[in-house]
């Protein structure tokens, strides 16, 4: 590949996803974009570089998709998940009492294990949630992760990547070597497709924002337009949980460290806001 | 150090288990069926036990039951690694006293992940 043609790939994958591609990356562009030149005719990744701003939505679609991360599996890294069932949900069970609704957020979903893991949890709580109705909205910029996601079924592989298994035997029905989620665990998660790039108007006010691995793909001042995009949707009690290498360096300041804990962060009153020179 | 009781008659199996658990820091013995990691186990207790389900002189969960009845044979954690891959048999192996389930074929992801679980980290 020439020099300008995965610098076109760079821009173009920038635009659409906000990821950025250092040039180590080039042979990660050339393993997953080769199979999408072959399959929409183009001769070679080179031509479908060169091709790409005027190409079909499905190759634009592709592209972006194969260039992003989807790497996931039930409780990863457990933390997120500890966080959540000792801090998160008591907080705000007891904070939303009266208006009986919690609205929970994972921004980067994938293939579902996020949004599932903490919907197994908000089940195993759901007597001390005193009728208050839990809504989990599950976003990627993959098709083909949202619609795995929908479908809820996983590999035998998959299930035994995090997952404790009195869970799997409790929530998920075999089908040969799959395993599908239960309907019980499958509606309480709405799956859609959304571009941490563009409006989030879809989404309405939320309480908890999961935002994990995503920011660190982004250079700074995307990073700094989607935290402040991502607080713009959040109770100003809500809790923001990003992963454990993302941090808020370099934003406007929207958000502080919650309970002193790695990853946990709540929104700042705008008058108090100072931009974040460290995590 | 932590220990780990590897009982399964493959000797593949076991080579391959000891060398991953040999990294996560376990000092692993190693058992050819039921009977002789009851006998290791009655001698000396170990933290941790990857059981196969199928083996020659005693099965599995025939030797997981006969432990949990034996005084001190609630300490260990048991994280079976069978190809039984079904429902029915994680559920028996859960109420004979399992901690664990790996179904096979697994990698060093999956019993990494599954040690974690039950607290070895």
């Amino acid at each position: 590949m020439k020099p300008e043609e995965f610098k076109a790939i760079c821009d173009f994958v920038q635009k659409n996803s906000g990821i950025v591609l250092s040039q180590s990356k080039e042979y990660l562009v050339d393993s997953r974009l080769k199979p999408i030149a072959e399959s929409h005719g183009f001769a070679d990744i080179g031509a479908l570089a060169r091709g790409l701003s005027l190409a079909p939505e499905a190759v634009k679609t592709a592209v972006t998709d194969a260039m992003t991360t989807n790497e996931t599996f039930f409780f990863r890294d457990k933390t997120p998940f500890t966080i959540f069932e000792e801090i998160i949900l008591p907080e705000l069970i007891k904070a939303r009492r009266v208006a009986g609704r919690l609205r929970i957020w994972c921004a980067a979903a994938s293939t579902g294990q996020e949004p599932y893991s903490l919907a197994m949890m908000v089940h195993k709580h759901k007597a001390a949630l005193g009728g208050i109705k839990v809504e989990i909205i599950g976003t990627d910029l993959s098709a083909t992760a949202i619609a795995r996601a929908k479908e809820g079924r996983f590999t035998q592989f998959e299930v035994q990547r995090g997952l404790p298994v009195d869970l799997l035997v409790k929530h998920f029905t075999q089908e040969g070597t799959q395993w599908l989620i239960s309907d019980e665990i499958k509606s309480m998660v709405k799956f859609s497709l959304l571009n941490l790039l563009e409006s989030y108007r879809s989404i309405g006010t939320v309480d908890v924002v999961y935002c994990r691995n995503v920011l660190i793909y982004f250079d700074g001042d995307t990073k700094k337009r989607v935290l402040t995009s991502l607080r713009k949707v959040m109770k100003p009690d809500g809790y923001l949980v990003l992963g454990a290498a993302d941090t808020v360096m370099g934003s406007n300041g929207e958000f502080e460290r919650a309970n002193n804990k790695r990853g946990l962060y709540q929104p700042v009153e705008a008058g108090e806001m100072r931009p974040a020179l460290s995590a | 150090m932590k220990s780990c009781l590897v009982v399964d008659d493959s000797s593949v199996v076991r080579k391959v288990a000891r060398r991953i658990l040999e990294d996560m820091d376990f000092v692993v013995d190693e058992a050819e069926d039921g009977q002789e990691a009851f006998e290791k186990c009655s001698a000396e207790m170990p933290d941790t036990i990857l059981l196969d389900w199928n083996m020659p002189v005693m099965s599995g969960l025939d030797f997981l039951k006969q432990l949990r009845a034996y005084e001190g044979g609630d300490k260990p954690q048991v994280v079976f690694c069978t190809t039984e891959n079904d429902v029915g048999h994680i559920a028996m192996a859960l109420k004979a006293g399992a901690n664990e389930y790996i179904m096979k074929p697994f990698d060093r992801e999956i019993l990494e992940s599954k040690f974690q679980e039950v607290g070895f980290d």
